[in-house]
Order: C-alpha cells, then sequence, then structure tokens
C-alpha cells in the first residue's frame, strides 16, 4: 500500500458513490439492531431492486446515530431523520426521497439533542458503513496513518497528542502523550499496545457503539500509536458480551491486512504492525491495566501493585501501552488537524470532547458527543429533554460502580475532569444515568456495593472483605434494621477500602456510598431513625 | 519450547475437539492461549466439564488447577450445561432504575428457580448481566441470544409461558 494507492481507493469510492443521487442510511449498531433495523433495511433493499432504482439509490446499513431509544433510526438523501421505523415503511420512506417527508415518522433534529453536539470521535457513526474498509478511506481514512509515516518522525507524533491535551477517555484521565512518551523511551526487546474495549461499567455503550460504528478508526488510532512508541504487536481486549463489536472488528484487521495497512513494511516503511483480538471473560476488574494484561496472558485476572508501571513492564514483562477504545478513536483527527486545533475545544485542563452514554430517566436516552465543559443541566435538561412523566430530578450517576451521585446542587458545575472528581463522583468511562425521586439513594448505593463486591477479584482483603461488610450495612439499613452505630462504621469502612485497597476496583468501591451520604444523607436518616424509605423502594 | 510431551488426543471422537485443536495450536500450545480456548470449548460444547478442562490443560501444558482457577474466576465460563432457552434479564444500573429487578421478581417466582440454575425440565435457564450495554433501550432481556428492549412483566411473562409450556 502505496499513498498513491490509498489516494486511488478513496477517489473510486468516492466516484463510485457520487453515482447516487439517492440515499438512505439504516442504523444496523445493536441497539437498532434489537428493534428489527435489519428488516427495515431488507425491505428497503427488496423495494429498491422491485423499483429497478438501484442504480441511484443506496441503501447502506451505518452505525449509531445516537438517539437509541427511538430506534430503528433511518436518516436520507434529503436530510430527514426517521424514528421507529418498521419494516412496512419502506415503500413510503423511498417515496418521500422525491417529495414531502413521511410525516408520521419524522424526527426532529433541530432540537438540542442534536444540536448541542460535538463530533470528533463520533464524526462517521452513522455515515459509513462500519464493514466496508474503501467507505472509512473515502472520508480521509488512514490519511493521518499515511502522514506519520511518511513526514513525522516517532517523536513528532508524540509530541502532537502532548500538545492537543487529550487525556485518557478511560476515566482516570491520564495524559496521553505523557504516557506515550514515557512508553517510547523505555527499553524493551518487544513493545506492545493494548486496546482496552473491556467496557464494564453498567450503564455505558459509548466503546460498543465505536467499535460497531467505525471500527477502522481505532485500528488507526492504534496503528500511529505503534509507531510512535515503537511497537510491532498489539491486542484489542474486548468484551466477549459484545458479539457484533468483535464481527466487526475481525473484519475490519481482515480488509486491513488486506489491503496492507496492517502486516509487515505498512507503506514501504520499515513499520510492521500487527493486531490480534483477545476476548474478555465477564470479569469487571479487567478493566484495570495490570488485570487486564494478566488476562490477555490467559491468566485469572487480578491486578497487581503499581509500579513498576505498564509503561516499563506490561504484557510478558514487556513496555506496554494501554489506552482506551475512545483515546485511540480521537487520535487520527489529532494527527489529521493538528494538536493546536484539539486543544481548542473543551476547558482548560479537560481538552476535546467526551462521548456520553445518556440512560435511565431522561427523555431522549442514547449516546452523545459534546465538549468537555458543557453543564449537567444542559446534559440533563437540553440535550436529555428532562425528566419524563412531570417528575422531579434527583440525581445524575456518572463514573460506573467507581463513580458518585451528583445532586441538584452540582447541575451548574461544567462536565470535565476536575470539577466531577470535586463533586466527589469521575469522569469515569462515560455513563451518565439520570434518576428522579422514585430511586431512593440507599437502594442505589446497595445496589453498586453489591456489584463491586461480586465483582471484587478477592486478591486484597480491604476490598475482598470491606465491600462484603459495607454491603452487610447497606443491606441493614434497606431493611430498616440498622442502628447510627452502623452507619459510623459504614463512613470508617469508606475510608479504610478507599487508602488501602491494591487497585482502583476497592479504592473507589465506597465512592457512591460516599457521595450519597454526602448530598442524601437526610435519606439514610430516615431509614435508620425513622424506619421509612422517602422514595418508597425500599419499604416495598 | 520442550518437545518431549506429545500433544494429548481428544478425549473422545467428537469432531468438535477439531475446533479446540485449532485454537491450542494458533496459540502455540502455550498457557497464554488459556483463555481463548476456553471461549472455544464453550462457544462448541456450551460448557465446560471436567473432561474438556483436563484436555486443556494438558494441551497447554498448566497444572488442572489453573484451569479450573481461570474458568470459575470469569463469569462467562459456565462448567454446567443450560437449558433448551436461556433468558438473561440485564441488571445494568439504567435497567436496574427502570424496573429490572421486578421482572427478576416476577420470572423467579414463574420459573421457581434463582439467576444461574435451570429449571428442572431443563426447558429455560435463567441468567444475569452486568449489562449489555443496551442501555438506551432499559430494561434489556436476551431471549436467545435475542435482545428485547423495553421489556415490561406481561411482556416477559407469556414469553417464557411459551418456553415452558411448548
Amino acid at each position: 500500500m502505496t499513498p498513491e494507492e490509498l489516494d486511488q481507493i478513496a477517489e473510486t469510492e468516492r466516484e463510485e458513490q457520487s453515482r447516487f443521487t439517492q440515499r438512505v442510511n439504516v442504523c444496523v449498531a445493536a441497539g437498532c439492531l434489537s428493534c428489527q433495523s435489519q428488516s427495515v433495511k431488507d425491505s428497503l433493499d427488496q423495494e429498491v431492486a422491485r423499483r429497478g432504482t438501484k442504480d441511484h439509490c443506496q441503501v447502506k446499513g451505518v452505525g449509531c446515530m445516537g438517539l437509541c431509544s427511538e430506534g430503528p433510526l433511518v436518516s436520507t438523501s434529503a436530510g430527514v431523520l426517521y424514528k421507529k421505523v418498521e419494516a412496512a415503511d419502506g415503500a413510503a420512506i423511498l417515496d418521500s426521497l422525491e417529495g414531502k417527508p413521511v410525516e408520521r415518522l419524522v424526527c426532529p433534529t433541530d432540537v438540542p439533542f442534536f444540536q448541542r453536539q460535538k463530533k470528533i470521535v463520533l464524526e462517521n457513526s452513522g455515515n459509513i458503513d462500519p464493514e466496508r474498509i474503501e467507505d472509512y478511506v473515502a472520508v480521509n481514512g488512514y490519511t493521518a496513518l499515511i502522514k506519520v509515516l511518511t513526514e513525522m518522525s516517532p517523536r513528532e507524533v508524540v509530541d502532537e497528542v502532548t500538545k492537543s491535551g487529550l487525556r485518557g477517555r478511560g476515566g482516570a484521565g491520564y495524559p496521553t502523550g505523557l504516557k506515550w512518551s514515557t512508553v517510547a523511551k523505555s527499553v524493551g526487546t518487544q513493545k506492545y499496545v493494548i486496546c482496552n474495549a473491556d467496557e464494564g461499567d453498567p450503564g455505558a455503550f459509548m466503546d460498543r457503539s465505536v467499535l460497531e460504528s467505525d471500527p477502522h478508526r481505532v485500528l488507526e488510532g492504534m496503528l500511529i500509536a505503534g509507531y510512535a512508541v515503537g511497537a510491532s504487536e498489539a491486542y484489542i481486549y474486548v468484551r466477549a458480551e459484545y458479539p457484533l463489536a468483535i464481527k466487526r472488528l475481525r473484519n475490519a484487521i481482515r480488509q486491513a491486512e488486506r489491503v496492507g495497512l496492517l502486516g509487515s513494511n505498512i507503506c514501504g516503511t520499515r513499520f510492521s504492525f500487527r493486531i490480534d483480538l483477545r476476548l474478555g471473560a465477564g470479569a469487571f476488574v479487567c478493566g484495570e491495566e495490570t488485570a487486564l494484561i494478566a488476562s490477555v496472558e490467559g491468566k485469572r485476572g487480578t491486578p497487581r501493585p503499581r509500579p513498576p508501571y505498564p509503561a516499563m513492564e506490561g504484557l510478558f514483562g514487556q513496555p506496554t501501552l494501554i489506552n482506551n477504545v475512545e483515546t485511540y478513536a480521537n487520535i487520527a483527527p489529532i494527527i489529521r488537524n493538528g494538536g493546536h486545533w484539539y486543544a481548542q475545544i473543551g476547558t482548560e485542563k479537560s481538552k476535546g470532547t467526551k462521548v456520553f452514554a445518556l440512560a435511565g430517566r431522561v427523555e431522549n436516552t442514547g449516546l452523545v458527543e459534546v465538549p468537555m465543559g458543557i453543564s449537567l443541566r444542559e446534559m440533563v435538561f437540553e440535550i436529555g429533554g428532562g425528566i419524563p412523566e412531570g417528575r422531579k430530578f434527583k440525581a445524575v450517576q456518572t463514573g460506573g460502580p467507581s463513580g458518585g451521585c451528583l445532586p441538584t446542587e452540582c447541575l451548574d458545575m461544567p462536565v470535565d475532569y476536575e470539577s466531577l472528581a470535586k463533586a466527589g463522583s469521575i469522569m469515569g468511562s462515560g455513563g451518565m444515568i439520570v434518576m428522579d425521586e422514585s430511586s431512593c439513594m440507599v437502594d442505589v448505593a446497595k445496589y453498586f456495593m453489591d456489584f463491586c463486591m461480586t465483582e471484587s477479584c478477592g486478591k486484597c482483603i480491604p476490598c475482598r472483605v470491606g465491600t462484603y461488610q459495607m454491603h452487610r450495612i447497606l443491606t441493614a439499613i434497606g431493611n430498616m434494621k440498622a442502628t447510627d452505630q452502623d452507619l459510623k462504621m459504614l463512613e470508617e469502612l469508606c475510608d479504610l477500602l478507599k487508602h488501602t485497597s491494591l487497585c482502583g476496583l476497592g479504592q473507589s468501591a465506597p465512592n457512591p456510598v460516599v457521595s450519597t451520604l454526602r448530598s442524601f444523607a437526610e435519606e439514610y436518616r430516615a431509614h435508620i431513625q425513622e424506619h421509612r424509605c422517602p422514595a418508597g423502594v425500599c419499604d416495598k | 519450547m520442550p518437545s518431549y510431551v506429545a500433544k494429548p488426543t481428544p478425549p473422545n471422537q467428537d469432531k468438535r475437539w477439531k475446533l479446540v485443536d485449532a485454537t491450542i495450536r494458533r496459540q502455540g500450545q502455550q498457557a497464554r492461549g488459556l483463555i481463548e480456548t476456553l471461549h472455544t470449548v464453550q462457544e462448541a460444547f456450551g460448557y465446560l466439564d471436567e473432561q474438556a478442562l483436563r484436555y486443556v490443560a494438558m494441551s497447554l501444558r498448566v497444572p488442572l488447577s489453573r484451569a479450573y482457577g481461570v474458568a470459575t474466576f470469569y463469569h462467562f465460563f459456565t462448567l454446567k450445561p443450560a437449558g433448551e432457552h436461556t433468558c438473561v434479564i440485564c441488571m445494568g444500573t439504567a435497567c436496574y432504575i427502570k424496573g429490572a429487578p421486578q421482572l427478576l421478581d416476577a420470572v423467579q417466582r414463574d420459573l421457581g428457580i434463582a439467576p444461574g440454575e435451570t429449571t428442572a425440565d431443563k426447558k429455560v435457564s435463567l441468567l444475569t448481566a452486568r449489562c449489555l450495554g443496551s442501555c438506551g433501550l432499559a430494561p434489556a432481556v436476551v431471549y436467545d441470544q435475542e435482545v428485547a428492549g423495553k421489556v415490561a412483566t406481561p411482556a416477559i411473562r407469556e414469553r417464557l409461558k411459551k418456553w415452558t409450556s411448548a
């Protein structure tokens, strides 16, 4: 593969696509597929074949369009988005391409949900066919890789990423440029690149959507990372629970190998790179980097103390770069447009955009990408469209089991790494779950503690025993059988786990309890002293 | 690599062992391929029994204890055969606050089994999932690999009734 050949592929594909004057895009990501979007696509295909308009009308399966709750979603070249489309609507939609839109199916796009978004990671989602490399190449795919290989030194690539201010999107927010330069400087016979696609947080599905909608984007980011740090082998650690993402990744890797963008001597340079998949097997702790490495090595996913950090001693004892799916997905645009361009977006310390999975008791649920620094109020009430059924907002939960619940008082806070941490939560991977007055905060804390208790790997005692004890106390509170003494013990355990656990799972397990104790202390009091549950959940 | 340990022969004539052997070969008969190999076994046979664990451990030259340790550490692996149908209820945060516990309660009462168990007639296995990533469609349920969104209690009861009475 030479740069000219890549141009040729792009050119041919664009020419091919310009033949079509009409286009219908059907979402075939997991969300819409489970609402039978495949049968919608099939019926559109049949209808086009029946009408004999195949030459100028294209029906394309594309990735996630964001508004998952209204699926199956279909967009047309006439610029209309349709929601809740059924197989029987195929003919009406094709008719509308030349005339008026089908009123009953129209999904308005001039609403904040679509208008307030800024798409970088998701720019191709919903536009390209995730199963064809040509489609990705036609929208400037792999040009960043070519640029890096032909014009830049590894050092310059790391500098560009550092300049962008990109921080790890897995949750902790470690500066990506710094991580890359550490791995680049480490000495080892063989370096590795790992993509963490073990999206274990309940309530988060950003990575799944990116992998299903634009897998080549992730591969390109990993290739650039490999070149920058001097690695030639890579693994994508993906959850076995995401069969569609696995299928599309396998397909994408095969396609990239076939055209010579993966393999030996890529673009005639000395750079060689191979990517292999490793399937997770359902262990939340494997999102922690040292546990993930153990799992890739075929062992039980238990963490080990750091240092040494994986950047020095990681997979098979060699220097290893681990980043999350979304982090890699940000790399290609940063290289294409420059680090300065990226650094203009977002806040002073949190640059760029972040993809959030908005779910729970909110009108619009789905995937959104917004600039860092947007307020929680905008997220919940404008983009999310507020709380349904006229109920009252109570809290928004970010960061999954390692995060916290943010109450009404925090609504005007900007969403960035520092502000969320200060408020007792974390950015996390991007799950954002809205709760209304029908949720009991003690019950929510118990739910997350149950999660951490079952997911604790059992290696260190504070986490293994502490989560069990905390869960026991929270259950007692839920059953109205706890005393003030128990509450005191609960607070002490929070402190103990935070400071003595081996890895992030145990250290952050108290977060949901700490944050609810801080903002919803009166609910705990009502359970303990008045033996009642204000939300009416626990005393059912 | 020491070559004096011959690769064991499969426990029986079942053709599915060929798939397992292919994975073992691809992983270079090395211990690092343990999880990948167990995935293949589970995909081919549906679950991991003692015979399979012994064979995989011997082929990859790891102690049986390690193979058993890995198989029991990860939730995805199961040591028991599943029923004819499986019903997975998502207990992710979004599903939890949108009523998944009520669904689970109803199903448990109807079938008389707890999550992770199979009915006595081996018709239905009930499982829970940490998160399916279908949070936009909460609460979500998987009926035999097929994801259904915004599931209500009457709908799930009816579906299960069809399975148990069939």
